[in-house]
């Protein structure tokens, strides 16, 4: 089976501003895909025009095999396969949760249950509730309800968790991991490290338009060769020393103490570490 | 079969959001009310025997509300729609346009019926507007409602393509809807304004629709009074049917999902 995704040399400019300079990736199917990068890199563009909503100035681009810029006819039956999750929206405000999935669902030849959808995204109690009544975080959650509910073959996240508290994140990351486990494909873009970090089998990480590495969370930026930081507590101050054998050099520290060694910490670069200094280097 | 059946479902979900949103509640349907109660009020002489002055303006308060229904409130919905990311939802979804856009002429076209029903019924009730009872009178309306407000439909989806913004879509579409009302007859009597302004308001429907109604609620012998000492009925379909092919084509052209 060909992979869901395929860009070659994407590019993009607004004007003299090039947003996407010439980015190329393979997405497979069943993966979850993440897209890292600060505001402005190009995240939004480059997904934008893998949805069918802008068009690229050049490039080859094959979701689920069809180009989204020339779909013509055949626009519906490539969006039946689709689902999409934008940034931030109001719409629909005087509508209820219950009406607005149920309604949805008949756009789609395979929709999953509505009420099964709802009680998924954790909404079941706020079913008859007008849509303008939800919090920030409920409101994402019907987003994506809205975009999982004919069952979409590739499911496309704009910044998901933007707005929701940290329990409300767990939550969705679950939701997130059940529907790979379901074998849909899903790409997305974040802000947060920790995210990509617990969901996504591969990273891209773009700036300025431009991809800087793809790699798994665990190898980005050369992170699992990354040395580590041993700290502890001795003569009255923190003691700090970079390591290539962390089990070893702590070891030796332990024998010169009796019992437990002081305040003792082992640190490797967080992905946002890494993640920083490679923005960073761009600049 | 599948579009027709989603048009439908569409259908459905416009009216409750237009249901639910008592502004526009209040803006669409009761504003041309209180226009009626105050016109009504306000013209009580007569101007031919067995026919008062409010009889000539319940034409244009009836062709007015087609305006209502159609342009004025799809160049204001859909722009409104476009900003709070409604349509761009849509697009993203195998739903077809055509049941989309199904969906919004249902919209209007019960908003109308509901505003035409209120305007005969407190009309005829409390301000003795006389109803027509001549069946050919009545299909004579029917084909000068179901034009008008196509017409009127197709010209409000156009507008929407044009205006940029939802929050400011108002104040382009009131004015234009409000002069238009001035220089057609429906605030004074058509064959009282200054030439020029009637040379002008002859390039718009709303001046031929308002004619048209004025041949449903007023006696064949007020048709001497027009400008061509006739109702030229075939000259407003002539007129409403352009106006409708252009506008059709001009909104197949401006229409966007999305704001950029």
């Amino acid at each position: 089976m060909s992979a869901a995704i395929e860009i070659h040399d994407l590019r993009k400019s607004y004007g003299k501003h090039e947003a996407v300079a010439g980015i190329s990736l393979t997405i497979e199917r069943g993966e979850i895909y993440a897209i890292l990068g600060p505001n402005g890199a190009g995240k939004t563009t480059t997904v934008e025009i893998l949805e069918g909503f802008r068009e690229r100035d050049s490039g080859t681009v094959k979701v689920l095999d069809s180009d989204p810029g020339a779909l013509g006819i055949h626009g519906s039956a490539w969006r039946n396969r689709i689902g999409i999750v934008l940034q931030s929206n109001s719409d629909a405000a005087e509508l209820t949760v219950a009406e607005t999935v149920h309604h949805f669902s008949h756009y789609y030849s395979k929709p999953k249950d509505p009420d099964s959808i709802i009680a998924l995204v954790g909404l079941s109690e706020k079913r008859d509730a007008r849509i303008r009544t939800l919090s920030g975080g409920q409101r994402r959650r019907l987003d994506v309800a809205l975009g999982i509910v004919g069952s979409p073959e590739i499911l496309f996240l704009d910044e998901p968790t933007t707005g929701f508290d940290p329990e409300a994140r767990r939550a969705f990351w679950e939701l997130i991991l059940a529907l790979k486990a379901e074998g849909t494909t899903i790409l997305l873009t974040t802000h947060y490290l920790d995210e990509a970090e617990a969901l996504a089998d591969r990273v891209a990480v773009i700036n300025a338009g431009k991809i800087i590495e793809i790699a798994t969370p665990a190898t980005l930026g050369g992170r699992h060769l990354a040395k580590a930081t041993i700290s502890w507590q001795e003569d009255g101050r923190v003691q700090r020393m970079i390591s290539e054998n962390p089990t070893r050099d702590v070891i030796e520290l332990a024998a010169r103490f009796t019992g437990e060694i002081p305040e003792l910490i082992v640190t490797r670069p967080s992905l946002e570490d890494i993640y920083l200094t490679m923005i960073e280097g761009q600049k | 079969m599948n579009t027709l059946r989603i048009g439908f479902l569409r259908g459905n979900i416009e009216i409750k959001q237009f249901l639910r949103q008592k502004e526009s509640v209040v803006f669409t349907l009761f504003f041309p009310l209180l226009l009626l109660v105050i016109f009504g009020s306000v013209f009580t002489q007569t101007i031919a025997p067995g026919v008062k002055l409010s009889q000539y303006f319940i034409s244009g308060m009836i062709a007015s509300g087609l305006i209502n229904s159609g342009f004025q409130q799809l160049a204001i919905n859909i722009p409104t729609e476009r900003d709070n990311g409604a349509l761009k939802r849509l697009r993203g979804t195998p739903m077809s346009p055509i049941s989309f856009f199904i969906g919004k002429i249902i919209l209007v076209f019960l908003t109308m019926l509901i505003q035409v029903f209120i305007l005969l019924l407190v009309g005829g009730l409390f301000f003795h507007i006389r109803i027509p009872t001549e069946s050919t009178i009545w299909l004579r309306f029917i084909w000068l409602v179901v034009l008008g407000s196509a017409c009127s439909t197709v010209l409000g989806v156009a507008m929407a393509g044009i205006i940029k913004s939802g929050r400011g879509a108002p104040a382009v579409v009131t004015p234009i809807v409000l002069v238009l009302q001035f220089i057609s007859g429906v605030f004074f009597q058509y064959d009282s304004l200054p030439s020029w302004m009637k040379q002008l308001a002859a390039i718009f429907p709303l001046k031929w629709l308002t004619q048209g109604m004025r041949s449903v609620f007023l006696p064949n012998s007020f048709a001497i009074r027009e400008v061509a000492h006739s109702w030229e009925l075939g000259r407003i379909a002539l007129v409403l049917v352009a106006w409708l092919v252009a506008g059709t084509f001009l909104a197949s052209r401006s229409f966007k999902w999305s704001r950029q």
